[in-house]
């Protein structure tokens, strides 16, 4: 069973995000990279599944250079191949990008046959645009369901659990498939010893991509206004919690 | 010319987010002078017409078909896709919800056209030939987008809460649509389903009381689930304890868990990192409890006792207990 996963590099922003000065990206000037928590899941479950049913992992990225990182981490957790789809430039708009991986997986798909699955993300940790996994799938011609809580695959179908409004929903997918994976499907695993030797030594198969721009731009970006405010310090230590009891009586939370 | 909303519903019955995606619909179609029309997949949904000519639509277009009784992602996609190539709106908008950008981005895909999920703002502009200013959300909302959308039909999902919704009602006209639909898309319906148990949740309830890595293990979260209790509210967590395994992700609370809007979150052991802080910033009142003075949390909360959690909660419960016990 061949699975591909496609992650983003990101920016891993703590309290707070800054802007750069020309209000066209994050300023990432001492911020560690990751991925989506969510993408970090798919590569969980995709490593899970072939552990379980034999096969091989691939995880692709498209962009810059240095996203390089994100693919070793997925390697040092079990997967067995690394694409890297060098966009060293600003980030694709999400039409272009689901163009770039597309004509990449039509290629790595006839040299190496089909992937059974290919997961992403439920959505990306940035940009949240809920589309480029679904782009693909519609242009590959597979069924897609997003947001899995769960993913088991048995005799060619792929079982899909998700939350919604009135409950869980469940799905059967035959395979080929694409699934986009949300957090809490799983509890992604640490690298061991030998994943961080394979990763130092996996090489990647990085190409250039081009593809057509879509109709989306992004012109600026801003901090969304934030309520002013000063904190009450209702005390220090165990003292403090008479002080907490009075306001939970206050703000009628003490039925 | 026209607006099309389209209508997220589960086997007739509304998703909540639809009426403020309606009322933004009507609006934007006010402005513009042009024809508000709305759009329900499968015959369960032409009770809701009634709710839709409440909320201004002066066409209801229902779709029959035999597969569309419950929901699919491929489906619904391809029958939007189907009514946008028939009817040729200028506008086709969505919910916010999972299901909202999946069906848009499922539409926006057979349609090879652009799709901007989560906008607070559309601002049509006197050209509608001209590229689409509109604002949306990215990290969740922690940051805001001017974007550019430059195509004929323009699809988007609008942000949960950007438009509170109003009803203006008129006469609608009924309007049957029967797409033509082959097997391929039938693979992602919906094949089973199971109802969730009515009560409290976490999304919903008005009391959270939350750990993060200060709470040190799953033990630590005893105290925090006596106060929960005491004031009968649920726990959360931050994603620092679910990496940890020390409690379920359905706990979770932030960009990539629940969002969540209680009358007090009481937020103890926790920093307060951007992602989080999105998931609880709608809170009415936050108390943070935290050894650090300087942490985000405690700088953003309205309320904060500093010092250690291990203390503080048991003292809080049994300061609750003793007033209840006395009175
Ligand atoms: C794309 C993305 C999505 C994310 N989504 C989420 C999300 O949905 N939810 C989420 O929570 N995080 C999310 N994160 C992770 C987030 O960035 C933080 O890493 C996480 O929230 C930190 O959890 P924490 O506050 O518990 O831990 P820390 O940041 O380590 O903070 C621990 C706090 O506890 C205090 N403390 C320690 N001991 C005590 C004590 N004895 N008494 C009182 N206080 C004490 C410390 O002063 C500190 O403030 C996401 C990250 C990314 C990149
Ligand atoms: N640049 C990219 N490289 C690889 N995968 C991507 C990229 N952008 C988006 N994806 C995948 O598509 C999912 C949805 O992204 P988005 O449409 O941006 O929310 C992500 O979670 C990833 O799995």
């Amino acid at each position: 069973m061949n699975i591909l996963v496609c992650v983003k590099r990101v920016p891993a922003p703590g309290a707070r995000i800054n802007i750069s000065p020309d209000g066209k990206s994050v300023d990432t000037a001492f911020l560690g990279f990751t991925v989506s928590p969510h993408e970090e899941c798919a590569v969980e479950a995709a490593v899970q599944l072939v552990e379980n049913n034999g096969g091989e992992v691939t995880v692709l990225t498209l962009g810059p250079t240095a996203a390089e990182e994100q693919l070793r981490t997925a390697v040092s957790v079990g997967a067995a191949n690394a694409v890297l789809l060098v966009n060293d430039g600003p980030d694709w708009d999400p039409q272009r990008t689901a163009r770039g991986i597309i004509s990449s997986i039509r290629q790595l798909e006839s040299a190496n046959g089909v992937f059974d699955l290919i997961l992403f993300g439920n959505e990306s940790a940035d940009s949240c645009g809920y589309q480029v996994g679904i782009r693909i799938a519609v242009a590959l011609g597979r069924p897609m369901v997003n947001g899995a809580k769960s993913l088991d695959v048995e005799n060619g179908l792929a079982t899909i659990r998700r939350e919604a409004d009135a409950g869980q929903e469940l799905y059967t997918l035959p395979l080929p498939a694409c699934v986009g994976i949300r957090e809490g499907i799983n509890l992604p695993r640490y690298p061991t010893m030998k994943g961080r030797l394979a990763s130092k030594k996996v090489t990647i198969a990085r190409s250039e991509v081009s593809a057509e721009a879509g109709g989306q731009r992004m012109i600026l970006l801003r901090r969304p206004a934030e309520k002013a405010s000063t904190t009450v310090i209702l005390g220090t230590g165990p003292e403090a919690a008479s002080a907490v009891v009075d306001l939970l009586g206050e703000l009628g939370v003490l039925r | 010319m026209t607006v099309l909303v389209i209508v997220d519903h589960d086997r007739g019955t509304i998703s909540p987010a639809v009426l403020g995606a309606l009322t933004a619909g009507r609006n934007l179609a006010t402005e513009l002078g042009i024809a508000f029309e709305v759009l329900t997949i499968g015959a369960q949904a032409d009770s809701l017409s009634s709710t839709l000519s409440a909320y201004g639509a002066s066409v209801i277009r229902q779709v029959h078909h035999e597969i569309l009784v419950d929901y699919g992602p491929d489906a619904w996609g391809e029958v939007l896709a189907q009514v946008v190539r028939a009817t040729a709106p200028q506008f086709v908008i969505g919910c916010g919800s999972e299901r909202g950008h999946e069906v848009i981005a499922q539409a926006a895909a057979r349609l090879d056209l652009p799709a901007v999920m989560n906008c607070t703002e559309v601002r049509p502009g006197e050209n509608l030939d001209r590229a689409l200013e509109l604002t949306r959300t990215r990290w969740g909302g922690s940051l805001l987008e001017m974007a550019e959308l430059d195509s004929p039909i323009k699809l988007v999902t609008l942000a949960e809460h950007s438009t509170e919704p109003t009803e203006s009602k008129v006469d609608s006209q009924l309007i049957e649509f029967v797409p033509s639909l082959d097997s391929s898309v039938s693979h992602s319906i919906v094949r089973d389903r199971v109802e969730r148990i009515a009560g409290v949740t976490l999304a919903t309830s008005p009391v959270v009381v939350s750990g993060g890595r200060g709470v040190g293990s799953a033990e630590g979260f005893a105290p925090l689930e006596e106060l929960a209790t005491l004031l009968g509210g649920v726990v959360g967590c931050s994603r620092a304890v679910t990496n940890n395994g020390w409690r379920n992700h359905t706990d979770q609370v932030g960009q990539t868990g629940t969002r969540i809007a209680p009358d007090i979150y009481i937020a103890c052991g926790i920093s307060g990192a951007i992602q989080h802080w999105v998931g609880a910033m709608a809170s009415k009142n936050i108390l943070a409890i935290n050894i650090d003075k300087e942490a985000n949390i405690v700088t953003k909360a309205g309320y904060a006792v500093i010092g250690d959690l291990h203390k503080v909660v048991p003292a809080i419960c049994t300061e609750i207990k003793r007033r209840r016990g006395g009175s």
